[in-house]
């Protein structure tokens, strides 16, 4: 037996990973040696220092391709730019997260084990300083998400995506109010989660009896080998590929988005819905550019039959709901099965035109979930969408920065919305995919009537006596959704900037 | 002077004003209405210095070229380029907005809504509807095309009356599923096209595209335009748009933009996929003449002015879609100049109308009825407006109408036929009409209203005669116009690749 050689590490590649883990942990020292006083100021600098710190390396490393730690990494164009887009969108998510002006302790409970509805609760309901935990738990995901993207084998991949998970699980449940549906919602998140992963988990059992290997380039050499088991492939394939569906909230695996969506923490929803989308869909993007490439004919028209089963399911739903939040969840849900249509492109634009979406989209839901959080009575967030009527009468600013967003998920040219269906459409045609676009019109259409009723709501709708003041939002909340709009605006007005630079980074290494 | 960048100050102008006045608080709202006034005056002093330096026998169809870079990656720019088709259908627009302007200076006093805010989005319609037609990019055309819903959602949604909540949202979304069908074709065109959005670029590709896909490609183009335009059966929304309207911006959003529709089909869908438009000319004729007849039968039924007029308007629309799929030089020509002076009469209608509801309270011609004895000179623009738009000889859209149906007669005269009929009903609707609300024993209930014993103000009288003055003068001599206009059309059909019939003698053999 030969003696155990280590791999080589290029730490600096991997530095970002290393300085989120890093920060998170120190976060936990924090929770423990920092007085509860200053502990809210010390973590949000410090988790905010911590990804300020991975960005800065990930820019001074932006050209490094290289595949390290014995194949489990892969440093590569969408690596880079995929990891830059989670550290951006996470840094504007801590800022709602930190908030903590728009209600009296923040959107956090204040001690996560006390009963529900026991007069301690009503106690720290009433305005204790929110958990700071949240901050560590923060790092740890967005940590694990820039694993996730970077994996280059499913090992790697598969711990990646628990990294990540749980802590997201647990952040569901740590909502101040209506802290039954959070409980429920991460509740649910964590058992449908866990299967997903236990359907990752035996997807890459199977492809390893396949393959011989769990690196995505050992599966693509296997894969042009038509001697070896199909059944392994494509049962490998299909479990893999559920427990990445899952992630992404693409149907019929999404039934968990609008109940956990609804019941998490507004800042936890505006970051799931931001980085967990771009982390699953980079993972995705990875393994079937990567690894299944050459068995493209096979699962193209299955994806392609979910993508516009997604379009189809959250347009349609989006229809009914009469909870903003949850409308928010099945509109992210269609704009999963937008994005799938990018993927299934199955071409360098189809990669670099998902990558746009994905930082278009994330800007403009995290916009979205800032204003949500702004609208609230006594009893915390108003997401009825009755107690919004005639909120433009008497916040015409708020709803129409709101009124924007809802434009640029219509996809009205002269927002981000527009350009980035412009260039998944156009990448999927492009690739042959051309029902798909077809699908994509449609529901397009469709989804427009739910958008539209809140905009005729905020606006047309005389206010009602319930309906609820907007709160001023503190500078954390401004400055998030100020950013939010900027970039809508920016990438629907000039987007060419990205559009080159999701170009420059279109090439995977294998 | 041709160097001057025309087409692209023309478009931001009104973007700018728009930005200008909506910065005006509201209590100053007289000055908003001023700002408003003069900023649309100087587009349309800025139109017309355009329109002396068009060349009319130049060998270039497009004048006025820009061009600057937008988005390198896709072939995506900031074209601007107008031939006569689009030349005249900015003078339109820049006529119609000061007109519009001035006409609804008073609409926005009584309800409790901002003036500057209404004043800024009529100019930000004009912002979205000079771009549209100056666009030669097809990216840069579909965005104009679908952001000019926005202003005129809110005028319909904010400033409306009646059901406007449900007409806004008809309006926007009819329009918008037409612009997400339009969509699927500018996104196949540009991937079969060779990744350019550049019009010329694509005229010239456009041969080598394969037939099938080349129909398909069209059908998209063309529901949003015959959804735009209207032509039936996708015209319901605007009955309901233009009866819940302020009467000044329906008259914009009958007079220049349901002419995207026409003038799409014209520039857009005729020159790009020639083959598949010859291929479904049979159907649009069709389309067109059932929207002449239906159109008009509903019209004559109708109690409500200003639904009356949109009906009539859907009816008009039919002739200059006949006039196009003729695919002949006259009946393109007076397909054009129809679109202006449709324009520019039904533009005259709908605010004379406006002015009738606003006495009134009320548009049900029920509530009207012998009103000619109480403002005389008011009721007397009503039946010029009537008149000039049911196509009296001697008025602008007698030439235009005229023009459509000779020029499809000489290929395809059953269509030509029918239609005809169209212009009888187009008599009775307007004349029973005019009837029922200007003549007549005066309805006592109207009497009993002070502001109906108001004849027209010099402001209102401001407003209607530059129209009435244009509409005569066109009548008599429409030469200036369809000099510009016949080049374009020529060039056009050339696209098309059809031939004017060579012109026969009747000789006792004819209709054998």
């Amino acid at each position: 037996m030969g003696e155990l050689k280590l791999p080589p590490i290029d730490y600096g590649a991997l530095a970002p990973m290393l300085i989120l883990f890093g920060v998170a942990c120190l976060g936990v020292l924090v929770e423990v040696f920092v007085p509860r006083r200053s502990r809210n100021a010390v973590q949000l600098v410090l988790a905010l220092l911590g990804v300020a710190a991975a960005l800065t390396v990930l820019v001074i490393n932006r050209n490094t391709r290289i595949v390290t730690i014995g194949g489990a990494v892969a440093i590569d164009g969408p690596t880079v730019f995929l990891q830059g887009s989670i550290l951006v969108l996470g840094a504007v998510s801590l800022f709602l997260i930190g908030e903590r002006s728009v209600e009296a302790g923040g959107a956090f409970v204040a001690q996560a084990a006390v009963l529900v509805g026991s007069d301690k609760d009503s106690r720290q309901s009433a305005g204790q300083p929110g958990l700071t935990e949240v901050y560590p738990l923060a790092a740890f995901a967005l940590g694990g998400m820039l694993l996730f993207v970077a994996a280059n084998d499913l090992l790697t991949m598969f711990v990646a995506l628990e990294v990540f998970s749980l802590p997201l699980y647990l952040l569901c449940a740590l909502a101040r109010r209506r802290r039954l549906l959070s409980q429920e919602a991460a509740l649910k998140y964590f058992l449908l989660g866990s299967y997903a992963s236990a359907f990752f988990l035996f997807g890459i059992a199977l492809l390893y009896g396949y393959a011989g290997g769990v690196q995505l380039s050992v599966i693509h050499q296997a894969a042009a080998n038509p001697q070896r088991s199909q059944l392994l492939l494509y049962g490998g394939l299909g479990l893999v590929a559920i427990g990445l569906l899952f992630k992404s909230a693409l149907a019929p695996f999404h039934i968990w988005t609008p109940d956990v969506y609804q019941g998490a923490p507004t800042p936890i929803t505006a970051f799931m819905a931001a980085c967990t989308k771009v982390a699953a869909f980079g993972a995705l993007l990875r393994v079937l550019y990567v690894a299944f490439e050459g068995v493209r004919w096979d699962f193209q028209p299955v994806l392609g039959t979910v993508a516009a089963l997604t379009m189809l399911v959250g347009a349609i739903l989006a229809v009914t709901q009469t909870d903003m939040k949850r409308l928010l969840a099945y509109s992210s849900v269609a704009n999963a099965g937008y994005l799938m249509v990018g993927v299934l492109a199955l071409n360098p634009d189809g990669l670099s035109s998902t990558m746009f979406y994905l930082v278009a989209y994330g800007f403009s839901v995290l916009a979205a979930f800032a204003i949500v959080t702004l609208v609230r009575d006594s009893d915390g967030e108003a997401t009825h969408l009755s107690r919004w009527a005639g909120i433009g009468r008497k916040s015409p600013l708020l709803a129409g920065v709101f009124t924007f967003i809802l434009l640029a998920f219509a996809g009205i040219p002269l927002t981000s919305g527009f350009t980035a269906k412009f260039a998944v459409f156009g990448a999927a045609v492009a690739g042959g995919q051309t029902w798909l676009v077809i699908f994509g019109v449609v529901t397009s259409m469709l989804i427009a009537f739910p958008y539209l009723r809140v905009v005729v709501l905020m606006w047309l709708s005389e206010p009602g006596e319930t309906t609820p003041a907007v709160s001023i939002p503190g500078f954390l909340t401004s400055a998030a959704l100020g950013l939010g709009v900027i970039v809508t605006v920016a990438l629907g007005v000039v987007p060419a900037p990205l559009i080159d630079l999701t170009r420059e980074a279109s090439q995977f290494v294998r | 002077m041709k160097d001057f960048p025309f087409l692209s100050i023309l478009t931001l102008l009104p973007l700018v004003g728009a930005v200008v006045v909506a910065c005006i608080p509201r209590a100053k709202a007289e000055l908003a209405k001023l700002v408003a006034l003069i900023w649309s005056l100087v587009v349309l002093a800025l139109s017309i210095v355009m329109w002396v330096a068009f060349t009319v026998d130049s060998q270039d169809r497009f004048q006025f070229h820009e061009s600057y870079s937008w988005i390198p990656a896709w072939g995506a720019n900031f074209t601007f380029a107008a031939d006569g088709i689009a030349l005249v259908m900015l003078m339109l627009v820049a006529v119609l907005f000061p007109v519009v302007i001035l006409a609804s200076w008073h609409d926005v006093d009584s309800s409790r809504r901002s003036a500057p805010t209404y004043f800024a989005l009529l100019l930000a319609f004009e912002f979205t509807m000079i771009g549209v037609f100056a666009a030669a990019d097809i990216f840069l055309f579909y965005v104009f095309f679908e952001i000019m819903l926005i202003p005129m959602y809110f005028i319909i949604g904010s400033f409306g009356s009646g059901q406007k909540q449900y007409a806004a949202v008809k309006f926007f979304l009819y329009s918008l599923v037409g612009g997400l069908f339009m969509l699927a074709s500018v996104v196949g065109l540009w991937v079969v096209g060779g990744h350019t959005f550049d019009f010329e670029a694509l005229v010239k590709a456009g041969g080598s595209i394969n037939t099938d896909t080349a129909r398909w490609l069209f059908l998209g183009f063309f529901v949003a335009f015959a959804i735009k335009a209207p032509f039936f059966p996708f015209h319901t929304w605007l009955p309901d748009s233009g009866g819940a309207a302020p009467a000044g911006a329906a008259a914009l959003l009958v007079g220049v933009m349901d002419k995207v529709g026409t003038f799409g089909i014209l520039r857009y869908c005729l020159p790009l996929f020639p083959e598949a438009s010859r291929w479904f000319a049979p159907a649009a004729l069709v389309l067109a003449v059932i929207g002449i007849i239906y159109a008009a039968l509903l019209a004559v039924g109708q109690n409500d002015l200003k639904r009356l007029v949109s009906y009539t308007s859907i009816a008009h629309f039919g002739f200059i879609g006949i006039g196009i799929f003729a695919f002949t030089t006259q009946g393109g020509t007076g397909s054009v100049l129809y679109m202006v002076n449709h324009g520019l009469a039904t533009g005259l209608l709908f605010i004379v109308v406006g002015m009738f509801v606003a006495r009134r309270g009320s548009a049900l011609v029920s509530d009207f009825g012998g009103a000619g004895k109480l403002v005389p000179v008011l009721a007397g623009v009503l039946f010029f407006a009537g008149l000039a738009s049911l196509a009296l000889p001697g008025t602008a859209p007698f030439v235009s109408e005229f023009l459509v149906l000779i020029g499809t007669f000489s290929t395809h005269k059953p269509y030509a036929v029918i239609a005809t009929a169209g212009i009888v009903l187009a008599a009775a609707y307007v004349l029973w009409m005019i009837q029922r609300t200007t003549q007549g024993t005066l309805n006592p209930a109207l009497d009993a209203v002070p502001a109906m014993r108001k004849d027209l103000t010099l402001r209102e009288k401001v407003v209607v005669a530059p129209l009435i003055v244009l509409l005569l003068v066109l009548g008599f001599y429409p030469k200036p116009v369809t000099d510009v206009i016949n080049p374009a059309v020529q060039a056009t059909l050339q696209d098309v690749g059809t031939q004017d019939p060579t012109p026969t003698v009747a000789d006792g053999k004819a209709g054998r």
